[in-house]
C-alpha cells in the first residue's frame, strides 16, 4: 500500500517547498530563530491537532477543541488567581477533560448520535463555561508561568526552542507512541477503517471510541495549558475557530477524513505549513491578511483532491477500502 | 457513528410490534412548547403582543423575528441534509453574499440587479460546493470545509479590508420594515419556504433528493442523474444563505465580513437535527426545521426574558439541545422501551 503513503509525502515535499521559497526571496528566512518562531506559535495548534487526528482516524470528528482551549485558559486563569499552583490546575483540568472527551464518545457511539453534532453541543457548553467563569481576560500572574514562557533552549543562530515547542515535542512522542506502539493504536485505525469488520474481529469499538475522545480531551487539555501559559492570560474568547485549523492540519497532513488511513507525524507538518504560509504572507509585507485564508483553503483543495485521486488508483488495484 | 447494532439481548423483551410513529412534527413541537410554557410560568409578559408604532411587538415576534436569517439558511442546509451531505460553507457565503451587495450599492446598481448579483454569488458558491460533493466524490464535511475557510478571505477582499456601509430604503424596508403589521422579513421566509415546499412536494425533485440520500447507488441504478440533483441542492442552500445575508446587511446596512453569519452554519445544522432529520439523509422535514429554529431562537431570548444572566445562555442552550437529541434518539427510545417492557413483564408475573 505505498500509494497510501503518497499524500504524507505530498505534505512534506509542500512544507520544504514553502520553506525554500521563502529561504530564497527573503534574507533571514532560513534561521533559526524564525523556525524556533514556527514552532513556538503553531504548538498549540498542532498539539490539538494531534488529539484530532486520533479522533479523525477513528472516523469521526471534534468541533469542541476551540473552547477547549479558551475554557481551560480562563479556568486556569480563575483557578490561579485563587492560590492553586499553575501545575494542580492542569492536573484537574486534564481530569475534567478525558472525562468529558470519556461522555462524548460514549453519546456517540452508545446512541449513535453524530459526532459532529454531540461535539457542536460540547462546543457550545465548554463556550459557555467559559462566560461564566469569567465575562473578561484575567491574567496569569505566578512565577512557574513566568518561567515557562521565559524558558529556551538556544539554538546556534540566533534561535531557541521554547516552552510551548518543548510541550509540542512532547505531545508528538506521546502520540507516535499511541498511535504505532500499542494496541490502542492499532484499533483506533481498525474501528475507523471499517467498524463492523473491527467489531467481528474482537475490537472492542465502544471501548475504543470512548478512549479516542478522552484521549482527544486530554490532547485538549494540553493545549489549552499551552496556549495560557504561552499568552500568561485567560480570555472566554480566545482560541475560537482552533478546531478548523487543526482538522485543517490534519487534512493537509494526509489522514484520511473517511478514517483509517493517515500518520501522526503528518498533522505536525500541516500544522507547520499553515504557519509558513502565515509567516510567508507576513514576511512579503505587501500582501494582505486574507490571503492566508484564501492560499490555505485552496491547499485544502489540493490536498483533498489528491487523496482521492490516490484513493481511487488503490480501489482500482483491488482493495475494497476507500468508501 | 458505528453501523453495527449489537443483537438484541432479549427478543421477547423487544414491544410487540413498531407501533405507528408518531408524525414528524410531534417531537420538535413538544420541545418548543415544554420551553414556552417554562418561561411563561416565569415570566407571564413573555406571551404579551402589542402593536406599537404599526407593528406587532413583543417576545414571540421578537423569536420569530431574529429566527429568519438561520430559518433561510436552514431550509437550504434541510435539502442538503436531504441527500445525506452537509454544507459548512453557508456561513462564509453569507459573508460573500453582504459584500458583493455591499459592492454593488456603491457602484449604484438598482436593488433589483443588486439582488440577482448577491443570490448569483450565492448560487455560484453552491454549485461550487454541489461541483466537489457530486463530480469529485468528495465527503461533503471536507468539501464545503474549503469554502467555509477561502470564503471569509474572499469577502475581505472583495470588501478591500474595510466594513463598507450603506443607505439603501429598498433593503432597510426588505429587512427591518414591515407591510401592514408584519415584518417584510417573514413574507420572505413563508414565501421560500413555500417555493422550496412546492419544488420538493410538487415535483419529482424532492423525491430524488430524498433518494439520493436514502441510497445513493439504488438511486442511480433506478435512473436518477444523482449528480445533478446533488448539483441542485447544494445551489439551493447556496441562494438561501446569500438571501439571508442580504437580510442581515439590509438589517445592519454595513458588510462586516469577518463576523456576518459566524457560525450559523452551526445554528442551521442543529435546527435541521432538531427537527427531526437525520444528517445520514434521505429525509427534508422543512416545516420541523422552521421549528428547530424558533427552539434554538426561543431558547436564546427565553434566557434573557427570565433574567438570567446572559453567560449562561450558551451552557443552558448546549443541555437543552443535547437533552432533545437523546429523546429523539432512536436507539435510547429502543433502550427505554425495553426497560419498561421488561419491568412491565416482571409486575406481571
Amino acid at each position: 500500500m505505498r500509494e497510501r503513503r503518497l499524500p504524507i509525502m505530498a505534505t512534506f515535499v509542500v512544507f520544504v517547498l514553502l520553506y525554500g521559497l521563502g529561504g530564497l526571496t527573503f534574507d533571514h528566512f532560513m534561521s533559526t530563530r524564525v523556525f524556533g518562531n514556527l514552532l513556538t506559535d503553531n504548538a498549540f495548534v498542532i498539539i490539538a491537532g494531534l488529539g484530532m487526528t486520533f479522533v479523525i482516524l477513528s472516523g469521526g470528528i471534534d468541533l469542541s477543541v476551540g473552547s477547549m482551549i479558551g475554557f481551560v485558559g480562563i479556568a486556569t486563569a480563575t483557578l490561579v488567581s485563587h492560590g492553586v499552583h499553575p501545575l494542580v490546575a492542569i492536573m484537574l483540568l486534564l481530569v475534567l477533560g478525558v472525562v468529558l472527551g470519556a461522555a462524548m464518545g460514549y453519546v456517540i457511539d452508545a446512541f449513535e448520535i453524530q459526532p459532529f453534532i454531540v461535539t457542536l453541543t460540547a462546543m457550545f457548553l465548554l463556550r459557555g463555561l467559559c462566560f461564566v467563569i469569567s465575562l473578561d481576560s484575567v491574567p496569569i500572574k505566578h512565577p512557574f508561568v513566568t518561567a515557562f514562557s521565559d524558558f529556551q533552549i538556544p539554538l546556534p543562530g540566533d534561535g531557541w526552542v521554547s516552552g510551548p515547542a518543548l510541550v509540542m515535542i512532547a505531545m508528538l512522542i506521546v502520540a507516535l507512541v499511541i498511535a504505532h506502539l500499542t494496541r490502542f493504536g492499532a484499533n483506533v485505525y481498525a474501528v475507523g477503517g471499517d467498524a463492523a469488520s473491527a467489531l467481528l474481529l474482537g475490537v472492542p469499538v465502544r471501548r475504543t471510541i470512548v478512549g479516542v475522545y478522552a484521549l482527544n480531551g486530554a490532547f485538549g487539555v494540553m493545549a489549552g495549558a499551552t496556549y495560557a501559559f504561552y499568552t500568561s492570560s485567560g480570555y472566554p474568547l480566545a482560541a475560537s475557530g482552533v478546531e478548523l485549523d487543526a482538522i485543517a492540519s490534519v487534512v493537509i497532513g494526509g489522514t484520511l477524513l473517511t478514517g483509517g488511513v493517515g500518520l501522526v507525524i503528518g498533522t505536525v507538518f500541516g500544522g507547520l505549513i499553515q504557519g509558513l504560509i502565515q509567516t510567508l504572507i507576513i514576511f512579503d509585507g505587501s500582501l494582505d491578511s486574507w490571503w492566508i485564508r484564501i492560499v490555505i483553503g485552496g491547499l485544502l483543495f489540493v490536498f483533498i483532491v489528491l487523496q482521492k485521486v490516490i484513493m481511487r488508483s488503490v480501489t482500482a488495484l483491488g482493495s475494497p477500502q476507500a468508501a | 457513528m458505528i453501523p453495527v447494532t449489537p443483537p438484541p439481548t432479549e427478543t421477547a423483551a423487544r414491544p410487540p410490534r413498531e407501533k405507528k410513529s408518531l408524525p414528524s412534527f410531534v417531537w420538535p413541537l413538544m420541545a418548543l412548547a415544554t420551553i414556552l410554557v417554562i418561561v411563561g410560568l416565569i415570566e407571564p409578559a413573555f406571551f404579551s403582543i402589542r402593536i406599537v408604532e404599526g407593528r406587532l411587538y413583543g417576545s414571540l415576534v421578537d423569536i420569530v423575528y431574529r429566527g429568519t436569517p438561520i430559518m433561510l439558511i436552514a431550509l437550504g442546509m434541510a435539502v442538503v441534509i436531504g441527500t445525506s451531505g452537509i454544507d459548512l460553507s453557508v456561513g462564509s457565503v453569507v459573508a460573500i453574499a453582504s459584500a458583493v451587495m455591499a459592492h454593488y450599492i456603491h457602484e449604484g446598481w438598482d436593488p433589483a440587479s443588486v439582488i440577482a448579483i448577491s443570490l448569483a454569488a450565492g448560487l455560484a458558491c453552491g454549485l461550487w460546493n454541489g461541483f466537489l460533493v457530486a463530480a469529485l466524490g468528495i465527503q461533503p464535511i471536507i468539501a464545503t470545509l474549503i469554502l467555509m475557510v477561502a470564503g471569509r478571505g474572499m469577502a475581505l477582499m472583495i470588501n478591500g479590508g474595510r466594513i463598507p456601509t450603506f443607505r439603501s430604503d429598498f433593503f432597510s424596508f426588505v429587512s427591518s420594515g414591515s407591510i401592514w403589521i408584519i415584518p417584510t422579513r417573514l413574507f420572505l421566509v413563508v414565501g421560500v419556504a413555500l417555493i422550496l415546499w412546492a419544488l420538493l412536494r410538487r415535483t419529482a425533485f424532492g423525491l430524488f433528493v430524498e433518494a439520493v440520500g436514502a441510497n445513493p447507488s439504488a438511486a442511480r441504478l433506478t435512473g436518477i442523474a444523482t449528480r445533478t440533483v446533488t448539483l441542485g441542492a447544494y445551489g439551493i442552500a447556496g441562494v438561501c444563505a446569500a438571501l439571508a445575508g442580504l437580510v442581515i446587511t439590509g438589517d445592519t446596512r454595513s458588510s462586516d465580513a469577518v463576523n456576518v453569519g459566524m457560525w450559523s452554519e452551526l445554528d442551521a445544522i442543529l435546527a435541521v437535527v432538531l427537527g427531526g432529520a437525520s444528517l445520514s439523509g434521505g429525509r427534508i422535514y422543512l416545516a420541523t426545521t422552521l421549528l428547530g429554529v424558533l427552539i434554538i431562537q426561543s431558547l436564546t431570548t427565553s434566557i434573557l426574558m427570565t433574567g438570567l444572566p446572559p453567560e449562561y445562555n450558551l451552557v443552558v442552550k448546549a443541555v437543552v439541545i443535547l437533552a432533545v437529541l437523546l429523546i429523539q434518539a432512536p436507539k435510547l427510545r429502543i433502550q427505554v422501551a425495553n426497560l419498561a417492557a421488561a419491568f412491565r413483564g416482571r409486575g406481571a408475573k
